[in-house]
């Protein structure tokens, strides 16, 4: 074009990054790229490939290997044999490797930029500024912690062997999250890169040979979901890392239900971007723009659905439809592009048919004037306003362009609207009145929080979600703990031996003087919403003590009274968490008070009921005494953290309890089990539906009298008499339950994991026999979800 | 895309009444505007013939500026001979542009030397600015100001640069400001009025975007937003809010205000950034001198060894580019 017509024009012209550097290192490898097992480039044992391919143009780039499951099977036995080589190696020489990995990285930064953009379609900007940044980051921040590991977590130990299974959105930036903290945990990798994009996981594993990292310590097998399903099944696999759709997760949840596999499952979202009517309009619409816009809305927190408040919505949406017809779509390698291309045919469709679906649901759609290349897989951004929340737009995950605009008139009203999903990834505030940012922030239910600002990420905070978005938390040190387990020889949560308990006369079975008489009959109901309530059932079963003396009879519990028992915890739940700390406390050391009261009386049930001796008895009680003041003194000290993240912000790792909460007592030690595991979970401010052991659910119910002279609120803890596994099977399949523990047999631990992959609540199962309590920081992680808050401040 | 906009004529701001409500109704989020202006470089980019028509295009939006203490009628006339024929005729036919006959948009001196400027810039078509009202203080007492503007019209110049009273904004009396531009206004007569804010000094950006607003209403042609002399000058969020508060007071009036950074932009590349921002943020329209200047000095001698850049292919020297 002439110099003079743009001079008048003032056009943009092409500004390409130059492909040729990553294409000339495809073809070096003959555009073949075989599987990486123990720093080995090898064939694929069937001999299968398959092609990846270019989205902006639809042309193939290579042919990659298809894992079978002798692959993955080659690969797992590699990692399991790395394994103990490389969580012997002292922590400061995993951080020399993890270090020489970050500064890999950065050396070939644009090379890895240029072959993402090929293979993903995402534009240049993009992998140049923020992905390969932000690995490098992941590597330095966790070389830090593979040094500091030794002392930072003296207790604990590696998991072992870890398959991870990452997306295609963020090809070389989910490896960094998944991979970096596993290795630097002394942990061991299967990687299984996204069939769409795996070419920067082979160009990372190539960097790994480089840098020395020993055999068999990251392996990467490429292939589709049958290759990840193989590493999801494979015995050998401690834990599993996904990241990618809710479906897939439920499938893996289901998978390994019951085969004592850790899992971490960072899913779906439909995030709110909620704007107040005393925001920055304009910074807020470039807000949207990097919620929405950003990957082409792939992106799993994409801020999705645009909550707006009514009076400045026409304003907004204008701004916004402006905004949008600046966009610039085209080739990814174009460093002047904004939206590059969708990754594949198939997210293409997905994304037209939905959107169709939006306006045929009666939402108004509105695209800029301009038009989307024809060559490759392209979707313009998309506005949808008069959204109704029923509507499939703000219900569905798109994984596209595409923005559902809905408005609101109070910020109550917002976090309802923000609330009601299926979801909780994360969210976007958008205010100048920080009273408001915040307490909209603590209200919704999200992993991740962005006040005045969107899509911040990095190393030091932890990302993750409430709610089916899944569970666990990956960077910052709150991503660790999924690389970490106890140590076997960690030292038990109470220490009794210095009660000096006399056993009584009675042995364990109820005081003469009481048997001499007539007893009065007791009536053991359950316990809901604060009142003794009769079973739905009618029904009662007797309990006996070891020699079949009937000791009472207790209710028998079913799905009535669990629905009634949610709804009572759920009702409670609000009020309970807005309690400090302090309260919480205070109302357990009152537990404490009136349960040692009665402390002879608790024993002697124990001991009936067990057939163990009142010394045991007299133990166990103390020992729960114990345990309730531990979960007391903790209640107002597991405090959160303010990450150092690289922005002017603070950025605040908040604990939040996770809600509803059930738990199912095992049978050994009825009372301390029950408080042990309750008390903390109180503590941290979720409410409680409590199975008791099946076996002494005596203790239980006695403990009824306790809890009501001790001002715990109603609703707070409810108590479910009946068959531990329908309770729990119940429990696992409410939708409106937010956390599962179960100690029990395998059987009943494998259906709770997998019962609860409905609404993908979080699980924590525990073996019953030879019971101990697990060490209290391993409740308290339990009983809590850690909600990053990112609050950018500047005059 | 964008439409090609042809330069037009540019119906200039009357003003409106004193509005407060549109005052107090800006809101500004610092960290969010950093970000975005922190993306305009990374966002945009213009290479090859694209790249050497926008700074052409930079340089035709570029008030030539001297405003030093020992600036002499022989500097000012250099100057303005540089403003005639900024680029080397030579680069300008291997751009094939010699046709174009392309000059500077001003060239900005202090009073005393308009009468120099207007004499060296005669028939060029080139205005002259004076830069006025007590510049770069704004403190000398209100009656010299206004006079002082009338002086500098009176000698020629038919554009006026003033500098706001920065009290104002900080004390937060914005019906004073809005009284002492519009009567800045009113002595310009004809002369276009260019508002200093001096945002270097204001404090906040919330405050740039608030006198920004008043300025418009009490009739300011352009807002420029700096003199050069404070410690910070032009910077690409600050101008990042005053183009949006542009924006805002064309989607309220319908008028057309033009902005002018002036200080610290001295690479070709940093101008580049500048026209990208206006066109991301206010559109083609704005990018011509009537609505987008820039103050500088140095700025000229940058795009001109980036322009034989581009027509020779090997890097210039600044001893190659005739001094202003």
């Amino acid at each position: 074009m002439q110099i003079a017509e743009i001079f008048e024009t003032m056009s943009y012209g092409p500004a390409p990054e130059a492909a040729k550097p990553a294409l000339d290192w495809i073809a070096a490898h003959d555009r073949r790229f075989q599987l990486f097992i123990n720093n080995d480039w090898r064939d694929p044992a069937d001999g299968s490939w398959f092609t990846v391919t270019n989205p902006a143009t639809g042309q193939e780039l290579a042919q990659v290997a298809q894992g079978g499951a002798a692959d993955v099977g080659a690969a797992v036995a590699a990692a399991s044999a790395a394994a103990p080589g490389w969580r012997a190696l002292p922590g400061h020489l995993r951080a020399r490797h993890l270090y020489a990995l970050a500064r890999q990285i950065q050396k070939h930064a644009r090379l890895l930029a240029v072959l993402e953009t090929l293979d993903n379609g995402k534009p240049i900007r993009e992998t140049r500024d923020l992905d390969i940044p932000l690995v490098a980051r992941h590597f330095y921040y966790h070389a830090g912690w593979a040094q500091l590991m030794a002392t930072t977590f003296p207790d604990y130990e590696p998991v072992g062997v870890i398959g991870q299974i990452i997306p295609w959105n963020f090809p070389l930036l989910m490896l960094a999250w998944k991979v970096a903290p596993a290795l630097a945990m002394g942990n061991t990798v299967v990687l299984k890169p996204a069939e769409f994009t795996p070419l920067t996981a082979l160009l990372f594993a190539e960097l790994v040979a480089v840098v020395g990292l020993p055999p068999g310590v990251l392996n990467v097998v490429t292939g589709d979901g049958t290759t990840g399903a193989l590493l999801v099944e494979h015995p050998d696999v401690d834990k599993i890392a996904f990241t990618g759709s809710t479906d897939v997760g439920r499938t893996i949840r289901r998978a390994t239900a019951g085969t004592g596999k850790r899992l971490s499952l960072e899913l779906g979202g439909k995030s709110p971007f909620i704007v107040f009517d005393d925001a920055d309009l304009d910074s807020g619409v470039e807000g949207v723009v990097d919620a929405i816009w950003f990957n082409q809305g792939q992106v799993c927190c994409a801020g999705s659905r645009l909550l707006v408040q009514e009076g400045v919505a026409p304003l907004l949406h204008r701004k916004l439809r402006e905004r949008m017809e600046r966009l610039r779509i085209g080739d990814p390698l174009d460093k002047a592009i904004d939206i590059g291309a969708i990754v594949a045919p198939v997210q293409l469709e997905r994304i037209t048919t939905l959107v169709q679906q939006g306006v045929a649901e009666g939402a108004t759609l509105w695209q800029p004037s301009w038009a989307c290349p024809t060559e490759g897989y392209f979707f313009p951004p998309t506005l949808f306003t008069d959204v109704a929340p029923a509507s499939s737009l703000a219900q569905v995950e798109i994984f596209g362009p595409v923005l559902a605009s809905m408005t609101f008139r109070t910020p109550a009203e917002a976090v309802l609207l923000a609330n009601n999903t299926r979801y909780g990834l994360a969210a976007s505030v958008w205010s100048e009145d920080i009273n408001l940012a915040l307490d909209v922030a603590g209200a919704i239910k999200a992993g991740t929080i962005w006040i005045n600002s969107t899509n911040l990420f990095d190393a030091a905070a932890g990302f993750g979600g409430y709610r089916e978005s899944g569970f666990g938390r990956e960077g910052g040190k709150e991503g660790l703990w999924d690389y970490l387990k106890p140590r076997a020889t960690a030292p038990a949560l109470v220490s009794v031996s210095n009660v000096n308990a006399q056993p009584s006369a009675t042995n364990g079975h109820l005081p003469a003087a009481l048997l001499g008489t007539v007893p009065i009959d007791r009536t053991a109901k359950l316990y809901i919403g604060g009142k003794q309530a009769r079973p739905d059932s009618g029904y009662s079963r007797p309990i006996h003590d070891p020699q079949g003396h009937l000791l009472g009879e207790v209710g028998i519990g079913n799905r009535k009274d669990i629905r009634n028992a949610v709804e009572a915890a759920r009702g409670a739940a609000p009020g309970w968490a807005k309690q400090s700390g302090h309260a919480r406390a205070q109302i357990l050391y009152y537990l404490a008070e009136n349960l040692a009261v009665r402390a002879t009386e608790f024993a002697l049930r124990i001991a009936g009921q067990s057939g163990a001796t009142e010394v045991d008895g007299q133990l166990e009680v103390e020992a729960a005494l114990e345990a309730l003041f531990t979960a007391a003194a903790w209640a107002d000290k597991y405090d959160g953290a303010v990450h150092q993240t690289p922005f002017r912000t603070v950025t605040m790792a908040v604990h939040e309890p996770l809600g509803v909460l059930g738990i199912a007592c095992p049978d050994a030690g009825p009372l301390l089990a029950l408080i042990a595991l309750a008390a903390p979970a109180l503590a941290m401010g979720n409410t409680v539906v409590l199975i008791p052991s099946p076996q002494a659910p005596l203790t239980a119910t006695d403990l009824y009298q306790v809890l009501e002279t001790s001002d715990l609120p109603p609703g707070v803890l409810n108590i479910v008499t009946g068959d531990r596994d329908e309770l729990s099977k119940v429990l696992a399949e409410h939708d409106d339950v937010d956390g599962l523990w179960y100690a029990g047999p395998r059987s009943g631990q494998a259906m709770v994991e997998r019962a609860s992959s409905g609404n993908m609540k979080r699980t924590w199962t525990l073996d019953d026999m030879s019971w101990q309590p697990p060490q209290t920081a391993e409740v308290l992680r339990a009983a809590t979800q850690v909600k990053n808050i990112w609050v950018p401040f500047g005059a | 895309m964008n439409a090609p906009v042809v330069s037009e004529i540019v119906e200039r701001n009357p003003g409106t009444t004193f509005d407060l409500g549109a005052v107090e109704a800006v809101r500004v989020n610092r960290s969010a505007v950093e970000r975005r202006a922190a993306t305009i470089p990374t966002r945009r980019t213009v290479k090859r013939e694209w790249q050497a028509a926008w700074l052409l295009r930079a340089l035709t939006c570029m008030d030539l500026t001297t405003l030093a203490g020992d600036d002499t009628p022989g500097t000012v006339r250099r100057l303005c001979a540089k403003a005639r024929q900024p680029v080397r005729q030579e680069i300008l036919a291997a751009l094939d542009m010699a046709h174009a006959e392309l000059h500077v948009a001003a060239v900005c001196v202090y009073h005393k030397l308009v009468p120099t400027a207007v004499e060296a810039l005669a028939g060029s078509g080139i205005p002259v600015a004076a830069v006025s009202a007590g510049f770069p203080a704004g403190l000398n007492p209100f009656e010299q100001r206004l006079a002082e503007i009338k002086a500098s019209v009176a000698a020629g110049a038919q554009e006026i640069d003033i500098v706001i009273s920065r009290a104002n904004v900080l004390q937060g009396d914005w019906r004073a400001l809005y009284d002492e531009v519009q009567a800045f206004r009113a002595s310009c007569g004809s002369a276009h009025l260019k508002t200093i804010l001096a945002t270097g000094e204001l404090g906040t950006l919330r405050n740039v975007a608030r006198a920004s607003m008043v300025c418009m209403q009490a009739g300011a042609d352009f807002i420029k937003t700096s003199t050069g002399k404070e410690s910070v000058n032009a910077t690409l969020p600050v101008s990042l809010v005053m183009v949006r508060a542009i924006r805002t007071f064309y989607e309220q009036t319908g008028y057309l205000v033009g902005f002018k950074p002036a200080g610290g932009i001295r690479t070709a590349k940093q101008s580049l950034d500048w026209l990208s921002l206006i066109k991301e943020e206010l559109g083609d329209r704005w990018l011509h001198a009537q609505l987008f200047r820039f103050g500088a000095s140095s700025l000229l001698a940058d795009i001109e060894r980036q322009l034989e850049h581009y027509a020779t292919g090997h890097y210039a020297s600044l001893a190659y580019q005739p001094l202003g």
